[in-house]
């Protein structure tokens, strides 16, 4: 086993978590939890990979991903904002419609052959720092570096300007915000439709740039759910969920390549001798997904991990309080 | 419109509101109201819960428009569409609740809504700017302190400083004092009294007598949505003139408090901590005994461990060190029946969530307590009869106003709701009663009722914990106060000095307050 390949395999495929972690996040700083992410993410690897294999532009892929799985978004803003409905059972909908929107408009896109994909590259100079270079800044693909440049970003947007302080008031004190003239619906629906275009962006990603093709619901094979949870892992925080996204990502790589050496280390390695415990590691991050979200909703976890005050509360004007 | 007149006499109207109408579903909250304001004056508006005030307010503050009625802010006419319309016309509103966003700071809170700061934020400059207007009207607080760090008076003060930060020209205060501890309200009105040198003007609105005839300039009374008094002047005004003006009947102030010398000790409390909803220590060795045929008070800005501390003598809370003793016999970490057996009676702070359950008739609710005893219980079944003929007696007994005792607790006043629930505590003849903000948020006649039976349980000889932050209740009423200050007993004080329950509120052990006074 190959470290480096192992950790440059994890950041590529974690930049598909960061994208859709990301998205997540504005979704919930606004006040909208949005559990619809992988039904976003299908939606955006479909529209991505039939969009590439039509018009051979790969680029013109991704724009409609983000445009899809934004437009999808938008029916749970909807339901959420401004009909007021539950936001987990929207949400679940979501993934469920997006999930079979993909399959039906997918149909047949599997054997749609080759397909031009997103371009890789190194980065001069970068790419000959010690350990580092390698694994961040060698043959990695353009949406790698996107990733790189996102998270910094949206960590600044968020913390250090005016629409960034805007979003972090209306998911944690809506009713403040909104006497202040600020329009709490306009902004929840602006941040679910960047969660959605995100989550296009992250499906866009798997299927033509990290894992290319399309595999039906294997094709994101419940990373949206993976990223549900880091948000909260996060602390709706950026620059932790990039960790979180990346580390998940190298650990999806390490748990395909731990099967394939006779010997670990120096011991027998046992995942090779009993290939039935390769699926008990197969099942570690959905487990850790599955317990992240459990705790993640007992309120005074929450509290304590600093979740925005307002989350999953619809907005009702007019009411005192909160 | 024809520009109002300006009386010779008097400094020119900021703003005249005209036959405000505002009606919503069932209610005529606003009927007709004129309302004037003078540039440089505290204009009290007063009125009981449910009087029409906060409506009128919110009306002028852009937050609801009125359905009949015209606005005139130095004599042009004007029509709000939202909050930030008003605040463009110099009128802001510092609400009751704080609407400030506890995560971020004070210069965030401040500059929220604003488009200046166009994209970046420049902190700095803006915090130097937020000081020098504190600075100049007297409200000292960090600009970089997250809300969540500040005291409530000094929340208090970022609220009004994000209002003159905004040109602010009038200021409406609802209900500013609610939350404050004495010495807080008379910085509060220091302020106050700056911002009209500084030419501001200012709306005061409140349902305390004592607190208008300190602070107002001129007052105006609303009762059921009618003006009683229009922008009299306070001069000549007594709070019993005040109190006929807002209930429309002579009140009587005094209640009757007989001497007696209190029993045994009913309730012992030794030492008691716990922890709040987040885990954070909320009770740090709360020690106090309550004795039989006394009300003791608990005094202390709300969020002190009031709640906690009602909620492990409820036995909804297990303690995490400390007990409960009643009559001498352990009810903590016991199960919540346990010390209802024993002769605990609860009137909950929350009285629609906690103290009833809503959707049940009023029969259903009187009964909690007493449906597994003859002769509501019958076998394992409940005589229902029996239950109505109960509910029927309650109903006389302590004057509850429903149709029928079919009726829903929800669809009851919060007057009448809170009958029900002390006639449900009370008719158990309990050892001990626990009695939490029982008269928050009703109107002065409901007060007074609530008031004589804690005071005719305590003829009966029962030991009442009486937990309130109205301070004027806990002095007619209690016998003894104690004051919590973060999840410890301050002191207790027996004389009723109310400088010393103010100090002890805003966190002096009482030693201390002593020890200074002998120095």
């Amino acid at each position: 086993m190959d470290w480096i390949v192992i950790l440059q395999a994890g950041v590529a495929s974690g930049t598909v978590l960061l994208f859709a972690t990301l998205g997540e996040i504005f979704a919930e700083r606004s006040g909208v939890l949005n559990l619809g992410v992988e039904g976003m993410m299908l939606i955006g690897a479909m529209s991505a990979f039939s969009v590439a294999v039509k018009t051979g532009d790969p680029w013109m892929g991704v724009l409609v991903a983000m445009l899809a799985a934004g437009l999808l978004s938008q029916i749970h803003a909807f339901i959420t904002v401004t009909l007021q409905a539950d936001q987990v059972v929207s949400g679940l909908a979501l993934t469920f419609l997006g999930t079979g929107l993909s399959l039906v408009l997918g149909e047949g896109l599997s054997k749609a052959g080759t397909v031009a994909l997103l371009p890789a590259f190194s980065i001069p100079l970068l790419s000959r720092i010690p350990l580092l270079g390698p694994v961040f800044f060698t043959d990695q693909n353009v949406m790698v570096y996107l990733g790189y440049l996102l998270t910094p970003m949206a960590w600044y947007y968020i913390n250090y300007t005016r629409p960034g302080m805007h979003l972090r008031a209306v998911g944690e004190h809506p009713a403040a915000a909104d006497t202040l003239g600020i329009n709490v619906y306009r902004l929840r629906y602006f941040y679910v439709f960047v969660g959605g275009m995100l989550a296009g962006l992250a499906g866009a990603t798997i299927s033509l740039a990290i894992s290319p093709g399309w595999f039906s619901e294997l094709t994101t094979a419940g990373q949206g759910w993976i990223a549900v949870g880091l948000v909260i892992f996060a602390q709706w925080d950026p620059v932790r969920g990039a960790i979180g996204s990346y580390v998940f990502g190298a650990l999806r790589r390490l748990i395909l390549d731990i099967q394939g050496p006779q010997t670990l280390l120096w011991f027998a390695n046992p995942f090779y001798y009993n290939p039935y415990w390769g699926f008990f590691l197969q099942m570690l991050p959905y487990a850790f997904t599955v317990i992240v979200l459990v705790l993640g909703s007992r309120e005074a976890v929450r509290k304590r991990l600093g979740a925005p005050a307002a989350l999953g509360l619809p907005y009702i004007r007019g009411e005192r309080g909160l | 419109m024809t520009h109002p007149p300006d009386n010779p006499e008097h400094p020119p109207l900021v703003v005249e509101m005209r036959g405000i109408v505002k009606r919503f579903p069932g209610v005529l909250a606003n009927d007709h109201v004129d309302f004037s304001l003078y540039k440089g004056e505290i204009h009290a508006l007063l009125g009981e819960n449910g009087a029409g005030k906060s409506t009128l307010m919110n009306v002028l503050s852009g937050l609801y428009r009125a359905d009949e009625g015209q606005i005139f802010v130095n004599g042009q006419l004007v029509e709000f569409r939202s909050p930030r319309d008003a605040i463009r016309a110099g009128i802001g509103m510092v609400h009751q609740h704080f609407m400030l966003v506890p995560s971020q700071t004070v210069t965030e809170n401040i500059l929220l809504g604003l488009d200046d700061p166009r994209f970046l934020l420049h902190l700095n400059h803006y915090h130097r700017k937020i000081a020098e207007l504190a600075e100049q009207f007297g409200l000292h607080v960090d600009p970089r302190a997250k809300i969540w760090q500040l005291s409530v008076g000094e929340q208090q003060r970022v609220e009004i400083l994000k209002m003159l930060y905004r040109g602010a020209q009038v200021l409406i205060m609802d209900e500013p004092t609610a939350v404050l501890a004495p010495q807080e309200i008379e910085g509060l009105f220091e302020t106050l009294r700056s911002m009209t040198e500084q030419g501001k003007s200012i709306i005061f609105i409140s349902h305390k007598l004592q607190e208008v005839t300190a602070i107002a300039d001129r007052v105006t009374v609303l009762s059921k949505g009618r003006v009683t008094a229009a922008g009299q002047p306070m001069a000549g005004l007594t709070r019993r003139d005040l109190a006929r003006l807002m209930v429309g009947r002579e009140v009587v102030f005094s209640l009757e408090k007989k001497p007696q010398e209190p029993g045994e000790v009913v309730l012992e409390v030794e030492d008691l901590h716990a922890e709040n909803d987040k885990g954070l220590p909320a009770l740090q060795g709360v020690s106090l005994t309550v004795r039989a045929g006394e009300i003791v008070g608990l005094a202390g800005v709300a969020g002190n461990g009031q709640r906690e501390l009602a909620q492990v003598i409820g036995g909804l809370r297990k303690p995490t060190k400390g007990r409960v003793l009643l009559n001498g016999v352990e009810v903590t970490r016991k199960p919540v029946r346990f010390g209802i057996d024993l002769g605990v009676g609860y009137i909950p702070e929350d009285r629609t969530h906690v103290g009833s359950a809503p959707n049940l008739s009023v029969t259903d609710n009187v009964i909690m307590k007493k449906y597994r005893k003859e002769p509501i219980a019958r076998g394992w079944s409940v005589d229902m009869q029996a239950a109505t003929r109960l509910a029927e007696e309650l109903k006389e007994a302590y004057d509850i106003i429903v149709p029928t005792v079919e009726t829903p607790a929800r669809l009851l006043s919060g007057g009448n709701l809170q009958r029900v629930i002390l006639a449900r505590e009370i008719s158990n003849n309990p050892a001990f009663l626990l009695a939490m903000q029982p008269t928050r948020g009703l109107d002065v006649g409901a007060i007074e009722g609530v008031q004589r039976l804690l005071l005719a349980q305590r003829e009966a000889g029962a030991a009442i914990l009486l937990v309130s932050e109205e301070l004027e209740e806990l002095l007619s009423l209690s016998d003894r106060i104690y004051v919590i200050y973060e999840g410890r007993i301050m002191g207790e004080v027996r004389d009723g000095d109310i400088e010393k329950i103010g100090l002890m509120m805003t966190g002096t052990p009482l030693e201390e307050i002593e020890g200074g006074e002998n120095a």
